[in-house]
């Protein structure tokens, strides 16, 4: 077991607690630019879409993980920022100034949107995004000189310096283009964190009596967490635009809200980690339980081809067991997994065990 | 000058008068106790001063200045920390975040700057971080200093939302009920703390007790209530002695 030794308050500050964090991380970032060159085109896009996934789910871990509100319509800032980037793109903007008009314009909706919502929690707060993820599939259809309504729109090509950027012609710039986003955007998380903003929204998400005793501002801070949040999602779908090469109507449906959602539970609430597990889950395990349903088919003489919406069975299988005996998410398990190798053979087996919660007020909500 | 001034503060709750009619002022430096039975009003006077509540009549005054109409969160800034007879800490963060939460009325940066980090934002953060540490000393808390508050005794916890509400470096500290659900040791523990926050910090201490061996061992005046209105002040003593303290806690002699 390592034991850590702090000499300064920096080592509570900075970004990482020794030289052996920041080599982990930097090791994982070399494996993130190495990846797509030892794979083929097709999961070079699946990795791309994991990227961008991760993104917008970073976005929803800020508001819900983080800030303790739920939200069901993230799918509907994905939409705004996609429209937004593309809507800019098309009459002449560059990539890089749309990407980050879009980001603002999703951000300014969140903001305008959390007035009303902030005073709201729990189920009537699932309510009301929802809503707003369903209200966003007309809009999309009645704006049409921005949305190009019932046919949606086309994602010009990226250009940069002359170099062309696209998602089938450049799939590897197009995930080192999606990649760098994440990054930046993780880092911005990450210093939100460690910083009292980010203390304000964990103490939002946990009491809000104490918080305003401590002297925060709850609506404004309910304010900032959801700009925030509806800024990176719409990052997130001003990229996926360029993924998908074209978004209608039809691109961010409530299902979308409710995956987004399922991602950061499954992945882990209240961690950065979660919302890139999280990703790798919504991605890659339909991918996976097809080609596990393929393998059946060729090499066993069971066929299962023929049970149409076996796929959504199993990942809903798989998503209800999650959160019934690991409500903590894959970073949970990781977190316990962790202990046990840096412990072994000492881990004992209630560790991690959840304990009693004291009974908390409800009477000046 | 008091430094806080409490004016014929009243509270409805539909037909139930909470508070009604209580005036009494806390002098600088002292150790000003509430008693009272169970429901008398303690807790709504302190979520009133505390601005949680919004008084139907009457007057708070701090340090002279009039805060019947600021809103919650302005009240920490003005140098009024509070902590709550339930105990409302962050359970899922470590004692060392809890304390930095409590720093929040003394942030200096704002919601852009912490997200790119400037260089300002470190050098606030070390600043919080060096009086955290003081506080951490000052209750002996340094063994739980990153551990989660899931994980903690409840003695331990009534200590750390103690040291959050000192984090805030307030004038006035407002406890109620520090010492219920605790341990004789640890309310021993409790009656050494409260001392030294008078006595080596300046603070000022309002407190809501049921403990009478704390209560009297620790206050300088106590007020008693119960229904809401004030029915003695004085001494620990004197007010013990009083009738109609007596009387609100145990009834009246005479068998009906």
């Amino acid at each position: 077991m390592r034991i850590l030794f702090k000499n300064s308050y920096d080592d509570d500050i900075n970004l990482f607690e020794d030289r052996r964090h920041l080599l982990k991380y930097a090791a994982l970032l070399v494996l993130a630019l190495l990846l797509p060159w030892l794979i083929g085109n097709y999961y070079i896009g699946e990795l791309t879409s994991v990227v961008i996934w991760s993104l917008a789910g970073l976005g929803l871990m800020l508001i819900a993980g983080h800030t303790g509100q739920v939200s069901l319509g993230h799918a509907a800032f994905m939409a705004i920022g996609a429209f937004a980037h593309l809507a800019l793109m098309i009459r002449g903007w560059h990539f890089v100034p749309a990407l980050l008009a879009s980001g603002l314009i999703s951000g300014v909706a969140g903001a305008l949107i959390a007035r009303p919502l902030g005073r709201m929690s729990g189920i009537y707060l699932a309510i009301a995004t929802l809503a707003l993820s369903i209200i966003i599939e007309d809009i999309a259809i009645v704006a049409q000189p921005i949305t190009g309504g019932v046919a949606g729109l086309f994602a010009p090509a990226i250009q940069f310096f002359g170099f062309q950027i696209d998602r089938y012609g450049t799939p590897i710039a197009f995930y080192y283009l999606c990649l760098t986003v994440l990054v930046l955007v993780t880092l911005c998380y990450v210093n939100l964190l460690r910083s009292p903003t980010g203390r304000s929204f964990l103490a939002v998400r946990d009491s809000e009596v104490s918080a305003r005793a401590l002297g925060i501002n709850v609506a404004s801070t309910k304010t900032i967490a959801f700009a925030l949040s509806c800024a990176i999602t719409g990052l997130a779908g001003a990229l996926y635009a360029h993924l998908a090469q074209a978004v209608n109507y039809e691109s961010f449906l409530v299902l979308i809200s409710i995956t987004l959602l399922l991602q950061v539970v499954i992945g882990g609430l209240g961690s950065i980690h979660g919302a890139f597990f999280g990703a790798f889950v919504v991605v890659l395990l339909p991918q996976s339980i097809s080609i596990f349903r393929e393998f059946i088919n060729t090499s066993t003489p069971i066929s299962l081809a023929a049970y149409p919406g076996m796929d959504t069975a199993v990942f809903a299988l798989i998503i209800l067991l999650m959160i019934i005996y690991e409500p903590r998410g894959l970073y949970g398990l990781w977190l316990r997994l962790r202990t046990w190798l840096e412990l072994f053979p000492l881990y004992r087996k209630g560790m991690f065990r959840r304990t009693r919660t004291y009974l908390k007020t409800e009477r000046m909500r | 000058m008091s430094l806080l001034q409490v004016e014929s503060l009243s509270i409805a709750f539909g037909g139930v008068k909470a508070v009604d009619n209580v005036s009494f002022s806390v002098e600088p430096g002292e150790v000003f106790t509430i008693v009272g039975p169970n429901g008398a009003g303690k807790s709504t006077i302190f979520n009133l001063i505390s601005r949680l509540y919004e008084p139907s009549g009457g007057k708070i005054l701090f340090d002279g200045k009039d805060i019947t109409r600021l809103p919650a969160h302005e009240i920490a800034a003005l140098g009024i920390a509070r902590t709550f007879q339930n105990i409302e800490l962050f359970d899922h963060s470590t004692v060392l975040q809890n304390l930095l939460i409590g720093r929040h009325s003394r942030r200096g940066t704002r919601w852009y700057e912490d997200m790119l980090f400037f260089p300002k934002v470190r050098r606030s953060e070390r600043e919080h971080r060096r009086i955290v540490e003081e506080v951490i000393d000052f209750l002996e808390l340094a063994a739980y200093r990153d551990k989660l508050i899931a994980g903690l005794p409840y003695g331990i916890r009534k200590l750390v939302e103690i040291a959050r509400a000192l984090a805030s470096e307030p004038r006035l500290i407002l406890l109620d009920e520090p010492a219920s659900g605790l341990s004789v040791e640890e309310t021993q523990d409790m009656a050494w703390s409260i001392e030294d926050m008078q006595k080596d910090l300046g603070l000022t201490v309002l407190m809501v007790e049921h403990d009478m061996s704390l209560v009297s061992r620790v206050s300088n005046r106590v007020l008693a209530v119960a229904e809401g209105k004030p029915l003695a002040m004085g001494t620990a003593a004197e007010v013990q002695a009083d009738p109609k303290v007596i009387e609100a806690y145990l009834g009246t002699q005479e068998v009906p």
